[in-house]
């Protein structure tokens, strides 16, 4: 385990332990969404349980975004991408790895506090399965599609609000297959088909976005 | 044997022409030093020679046998301020594997070997005690020896060193040259930008590149 891949990988989580406080910040927002919400609106569970997978959702987006700008700006400015393009490994490969390791130290702590969450929103143990399979599935289109715009946004200054203008829409897809996931369990209905465009999804972000991130990050160095 | 072949490049940049029908070619065992005022392109060029950008016209081909085509080390230094120098190094050497002096591949097993010698090569280059120290706390001087300290991790064709006297004392560009002359006489290529002419003891040809309006 010593390859040029793994040294990228171990590069970044390392920077990631110096810098606790910036993946802390995205979880906290997390919760702090989720806990408000209930206070908010009321104690009323059903209500709550309505509303319940679509806050969770919302809410993970919007930290995932929180997040997301940092992710190659650090490595662009100090040209560390220059060297990583000129030393002859994949840059498409290299990329992939850093959304990897980001979604590993930024999503995934997400997904670990959502049963927590899920109690607060009054959500069934059916639901909770069901939401817990969409966010896995999910969050990794959320990682490398956003991606793919920190890579065209990183050379400009404040490229954060373009940003999310840009992710957004290309968001809500996921998004309604992810919430209608959630409310197909609420009855007991099958929900794999939803589940399976999810997962189409995700296998053709996993082939395209690589080689899109390589080349937007190519035209940000021109 | 030419190690880099530059045929027709041409570049423009917000509508004016930085060079056009540019030839340029560099040959192993040759010091080629890129002079022009601020703004000629130069180092436009160089991203363009190393292949970091697209000219508008023309190509670049870089021949190299199995050592690394060309090291570039530009005005980004690729130092990360939150790691330390060691630690820099290290993830960088790691990246080009495949590259390295036959010294450091045979260190790469064994992690504490390997840093004991990045020691020394930090020590060579006026760094002691400061190797543990995170990037950004370095003066730029400091980090810009850092820099170049990758000189001496990988075996390569050609250097190509965008400025690489900015921010160094007198006794730090003097050690620099004496590295790239050493590189220069076992067989390497350099080609570097510098506004002040190099106080080398080998033949430097002179490539100028005029401000074109």
């Amino acid at each position: 385990m010593n390859g040029p891949l793994w040294s990228i990988f171990k590069r970044d989580w390392t920077l990631a332990m110096r810098q606790k406080s910036e993946f802390v910040q995205p979880l906290i927002f997390f919760v702090l969404v989720i806990t408000l919400f209930p206070i908010g609106v009321g104690p009323g569970l059903e209500i709550l349980q309505k509303i319940g997978p679509g806050v969770i959702w919302v809410a993970g987006i919007l930290s995932a975004l929180l997040g997301m700008e940092k992710l190659f700006r650090d490595d662009f400015n100090d040209g560390f991408l220059e060297q990583v393009q000129l030393s002859g490994v994949s840059l498409s490969a290299a990329m992939f790895i850093k959304v990897f390791c980001h979604w590993l130290l930024f999503i995934v702590p997400l997904v670990v506090v959502s049963p927590l969450l899920a109690l607060f929103l009054n959500l069934t143990m059916a639901m909770y399965w069901a939401l817990l399979a969409t966010l896995l599935l999910g969050t990794p289109i959320l990682s490398l599609v956003g991606a793919i715009a920190v890579a065209l946004t990183v050379g400009l200054q404040r490229g954060g609000i373009l940003l999310s203008l840009i992710l957004i829409p290309v968001f809500i897809p996921l998004l309604i297959f992810a919430t209608s996931v959630v409310d197909a369990a609420v009855f007991g209905l099958n929900y794999w088909p939803q589940l399976a465009i999810i997962g189409a999804m995700l296998s053709a972000t996993v082939a395209v976005t690589p080689f899109a991130m390589s080349y937007a990050i190519k035209v940000s160095h021109h | 044997m030419p190690v880099l072949t530059a045929t027709n490049l041409s570049c423009q940049k917000q509508d004016r022409c930085l060079f056009s029908a540019l030839d340029l070619s560099v040959e192993t065992g040759e010091l080629v030093h890129l002079t022009g005022p601020n703004g000629a392109g130069k180092t436009s060029l160089l991203r363009i020679l190393v292949g970091l950008s697209q000219p508008d016209t023309g190509q670049v081909i870089l021949t190299s046998d199995n050592r690394l085509p060309v090291l570039y080390l530009g005005h980004k230094l690729a130092l990360n301020k939150h790691l330390t120098a060691i630690e820099n190094l290290t993830f960088w050497l790691q990246l080009h594997q495949p590259y390295l002096t036959s010294t450091l591949a045979n260190l790469l097993t064994c992690s504490t070997s390997m840093s004991d010698y990045l020691y020394q090569i930090l020590a060579r280059f006026s760094l002691v005690g400061l190797e543990d120290v995170p990037v950004g706390h370095l003066s730029a001087g400091q980090q810009r020896r850092v820099s170049l300290a990758r000189t001496q991790l990988v075996e390569a064709a050609l250097w190509v060193l965008d400025e690489p006297y900015t921010s160094l004392d007198v006794a730090g560009v003097a050690f620099i040259q004496a590295q790239v002359d050493a590189f220069v006489e076992r067989g390497g290529a350099v080609l570097m930008t510098s506004h002040q002419p190099l106080q080398s003891r080998l033949k430097v040809r002179n490539v100028v590149l005029e401000y074109q309006l």
